[in-house]
């Protein structure tokens, strides 16, 4: 193939509307192995490309010599900093971020220079061939002494400190509980490591093939590096294996893109997993303490807490992420008083940024085990405790805002906690922790059941003017839309449809690729906000098509437009005199081409008080899990959960993406962190970095999915992705304590953290 | 590099191509084949997005040399349909919305299919069991259960 070609995503045969499980639209392609994805691009004059990385988590660079590099055979560029012809640096909040090293490298697999030759093995042979002589320095390690310590980067140590203040500043409880609690860093490990392919263009522009979540926003930070004006750099979507805030930053974009402008060739890059564990930002590592004051009823009257979160070597987006730790801190409840102070901070570690529940996840995991532990100090029913200070709509959070929306808290906490559990003791040896069946001594197992309730906002927060693009075009009956919302799994191609066809009441829709060539920026695929904002838009951009259709049917046939209606590829009459094909009246086009907006928000004043945010979602999860003391070892038995969804859309997606959501949450609880031990990552492999499998997964039940419609929101409907992500692994990890009786402040629980406690 | 002249059988099809030695089976399928279902998800043999059958054994194509492939026998994703119907293991995921991202998916399909070949009646756990050499990061796996249970009940009608 000599043109890179993303195929459009034809209609599924039946065309289920809103509320019913559409199959994806893409779903054929995938199954049957022709989907392609960004690793499967392929051009025939393309070379391929590689990076070499710092092998220090500090130094600085004394000199480069690329020399015996550019002589291997087959090699066609070797670029550093000196090659980057625009803005040095990228991020997405400030960017200070180098596209290379330039002097100093400020963390493990840092990018120093980058290859392109017509083989891998030329590459690879090319990336050795490169001397660079490094000078080590002490890396900073400890976020707790960044503040105190030389700055590691121009910007400083300090990324973003927020200091919440809410209500009388002297109220004390009658119960206090205090606890201190901590957090690993996660990957997101989604399954398809970086990858995409920069195709030179006649223009002197270049055309970038990428999986990622926001074509625009990358768009724009390529052009600044590349120099070029933003038009002569076209991103388009290729398949996305996964992203889960891990493609929300740059990794290879920049650096295709520099290696085609500088070769006039196509150049591909796949990253390998070692690879990717460097190549893209984790889930911040955090230290918590927090101190609850309660009266002896059970009534929550204060919150205080110090988190402290560790940004890693560049800032990414943890400011926003910090934004989130402090809003959310203290859960779904009713606190008049409250004293947050979040800080997140620079260290020579791997940068941190987003990743699904985006600041939510860690705090859930603190404010979760302070409500147990208020509920035994209170000597009271954990549930009962939460039902007592369980948020409602018109209730006031922390920065002040007054939730105007929607907010079944109490629903979702009782639809979850009063579900029937179906777990009964296991009998077989092989269901037991451990799972060989021969490891577990069956008497030393213990059963644990807790409950956890979670909440995050919706959309993007503080003042951010926030919109999706799209535009509709109905012709000959079938309806074509652009957007370039980024699909990475979740299934916004499948309610684009949906959308669609319930608004035009038509079978047909063709979804043309998601690129920055033929439409405006669809915001980021993230924050939960796609099937609101970018379902938004398609919705907004269906109507405006109708409302012109309609109107231009109803004058030419003398009848009132609000008499018209379109169902099943026809337009009626509701009295049935008109009842006309619908592609007889489109063989001229109709056209809409929209920008959706949320309601605007407000940034946060220096007490952290504002109306920060658009919208909120609650989660419950109910988790009993099987302890094997001895060893160590946790078998999750049931996982349930109940969730604030606005309305269902497509039942099937909706439920995967709990299914999804919570399997993270239950690796974040017991198995998955990246060790990073001074400042190297010693675990970049799935050998070593574990996700849960289909063994480590019980099924998850679902108890309710609560749908109260949003108002705003497209059909009602609240993203839902991210929830299931932040009252999992709280709940998991509470079930665990429930079961041992140790206090477990560190997650994601150890073996060695049960079998040698107390030891 | 030495490259060895390597011929065998895919997806029913004779093919012969050159490869060096270091190459894998993997790489082979998809950079000198065009065959891309099989991916790279690890390259270490933990994710099973790479899967195949060799001679009717399931394989991680990323741990295989190329030139083991001679004379051998191979079916990858694109080799599982009969021609335009599609298996029903990939019927059953579609409906049941096994996957998300799907990169998963021909790797799980290749597992999927060595189990029910071996095991038309697998239990829920013996079902995972089979599947848990392959990583999902999308769907937690529930569904891609069910379809394969679905699956399961529908050959076994097929076959009566
Ligand atoms: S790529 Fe072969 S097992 Fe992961
Ligand atoms: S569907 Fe994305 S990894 Fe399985």
């Amino acid at each position: 193939m000599t043109d890179v070609r993303i195929d459009e995503t034809r209609t599924s045969e039946r065309a289920p509307r809103i509320g019913e499980s559409a199959p994806r639209p893409d779903g054929i392609p995938k199954v049957d192995g022709s989907f392609t994805f960004s690793s499967d691009l392929w051009h025939d004059r393309m070379l391929w490309g590689g990076t070499l990385r710092s092998p220090h988590p500090s130094a600085r660079i004394r000199s480069i010599d690329i020399g015996p590099a550019v002589a291997v055979t087959g090699v066609h560029a070797v670029l550093t900093a000196a090659d980057v012809p625009g803005n040095p640096a990228y991020g997405l909040e400030h960017a200070d971020q180098p596209v290379l090293a330039a002097d100093v490298v400020r963390y493990e697999g840092e990018p120093v220079a980058i290859v392109a030759a017509d083989h891998p093995e030329a590459v690879r042979l090319a990336l050795e061939a490169i001397v660079v002589d490094y000078e080590s320095t002490v890396p900073l390690v400890d976020p707790g002494a960044a503040e105190s310590s030389d700055p590691i980067h121009p910007d400083g140590n300090l990324i973003r400190r927020i200091h919440l203040r809410h209500g009388d500043q002297d109220v004390v409880g009658e119960v206090v509980v205090e606890g201190t609690y901590e957090v690993g860093m996660q990957d997101q490990a989604f399954l398809g490591p970086e990858s995409g392919l920069a195709v030179p263009a006649e223009d002197g522009g270049v055309d970038l093939f990428i999986a990622t979540q926001w074509l625009h926003v990358d768009r724009d930070q390529v052009a600044a590096c590349l120099g070029l004006a933003p038009e002569l750099v076209r991103l388009t979507l290729a398949g996305v294996g996964g992203a889960f805030g891990a493609r929300e930053d740059l990794s290879l974009h920049a650096h295709l893109c520099l290696l085609a402008l500088h070769t006039r060739r196509p150049v591909k890059m796949v990253y390998s997993r070692e690879e990717s564990f460097h190549g893209h930002v984790h889930r911040h590592p955090a230290r918590m303490w927090y101190r609850h004051h309660a009266d002896r009823a059970g009534n929550l009257l204060r919150v205080e807490a110090r988190l402290l979160l560790d940004g890693g070597a560049y800032a990414s987006s943890s400011g926003a992420v910090i934004a989130n730790a402090t809003c959310f801190a203290a859960g779904p409840y009713r606190i008049p008083s409250a004293d947050i102070e979040g800080v997140v901070v620079r260290t020579n570690n791997p940068p941190c940024g987003a990743m699904r529940g985006f600041g939510a996840v860690q705090t859930c995991i603190g404010h979760e085990a302070q409500m147990d532990r208020l509920a035994a100090a209170l000597d009271m029913d954990p549930v009962e405790l939460r039902m007592r200070n369980v948020l409602a709509s018109g209730d006031r959070l922390l920065t002040g805002q007054v939730i105007t929306g929607t907010a079944p808290v109490a629903e979702v906490l009782r639809t979850c906690a009063d579900h029937p559990s179906a777990a009964a003791l296991s009998e077989d040896p092989m269901s037991l922790p451990g799972g060989a069946g021969r490891t577990a001594d069956p008497e030393h197992v213990h059963r644990g059941e807790a409950i956890a309730l979670g909440f995050k906002n919706l959309l993007f927060s503080e003042g951010f003017d926030d919109f999706s693009s799209a535009l509709c075009r109905l012709e000959d009956g079938i309806a074509t839309i652009t957007c370039a919302c980024a699909e990475v799994g979740q299934g916004f191609v499948t309610l684009a449809q949906q959308i669609t066809r319930e608004v035009l009441g038509v079978d047909d829709v063709v979804l043309t690729p998601a690129s920055t060539a033929t439409v405006g920026s669809a915001g980021s695929t993230s924050a939960s906000r796609q099937t609101w904002m970018s379902g938004g838009a398609v919705q907004a951009a269906c109507e405006e098509v109708r409302t012109t259709l309609l109107t231009r049917v109803a004058a030419e046939h003398g009848v009132d437009p609000d008499e018209l209606v379109m169902a099943d590829g026809r337009v009626m009459s509701l009295a049935g005199a008109l009842d006309i094909d619908l592609a007889s009246v489109t063989t001229e086009p109709v056209e809409a081409d929209v920008e959706f907006h949320h309601a605007p928000t407000s940034p946060l004043d220096e007490y952290g008080q504002g109306d920060a945010h658009v919208s909120f979602a609650f989660s419950a999860h109910r988790a009993i899990v099987d302890v094997d003391r001895d060893l160590g070892l946790v078998k999750v038995v049931e996982l349930t959960t109940s969730q604030d969804v606005g309305r269902v859309l497509n039942p099937l997606q909706a439920v995967g993406q709990l299914e999804g959501g919570a399997a993270q949450g239950v690796g974040l609880a017991v198995m998955e962190e990246v060790q990073v031990l001074d400042g190297r990552i010693r675990n970049a492999s799935f050998t070593d970095y574990l996700v849960p499998t289909a063994l480590d997964m019980p099924p998850v039940e679902i108890a309710a999915l609560i749908e109260e419609p949003e108002p705003g929101a497209p059909f009602g409907a609240k993203g839902i992705g991210e929830p299931p992500s932040i009252s999992s692994t709280a709940a998991v990890v509470a079930a665990i304590r429930a079961a041992t009786d140790l206090e477990l402040a560190h997650v994601p629980v150890r073996p060695t953290d049960i079998a040698l406690a107390g030891a | 590099m030495s490259r060895t002249h390597i011929t065998c059988t895919v997806n029913g099809d004779p093919v012969d191509f050159l490869a060096s030695d270091g190459t894998s089976l993997l790489d082979a399928l998809r950079d000198e084949l065009g065959l891309t279902g099989a991916k790279e998800g690890c390259g270490t043999g933990d994710c099973g997005a790479c899967s195949v059958l060799i001679d009717g054994r399931l394989n991680c194509s990323c741990l295989v040399f190329a030139p083991e492939a001679e004379g051998t026998e191979i079916v990858t994703v694109e080799g599982i349909a009969d021609d335009d119907r599609l298996h029903p293991l990939q019927q059953t995921f579609l409906e049941g919305a096994a996957l998300q991202c799907g990169i998963c998916t021909p790797g799980v399909l290749i597992a999927a299919k060595a189990l029910l070949d071996a095991n038309p009646d697998p239990t829920e756990t013996e079902i995972r069991y089979a599947l848990a050499g392959n990583l999902c990061r999308c769907t937690g796996y529930d569904k891609i259960v069910r379809s394969v249970q679905e699956a399961a009940v529908q050959l076994k009608g097929a076959a009566r």
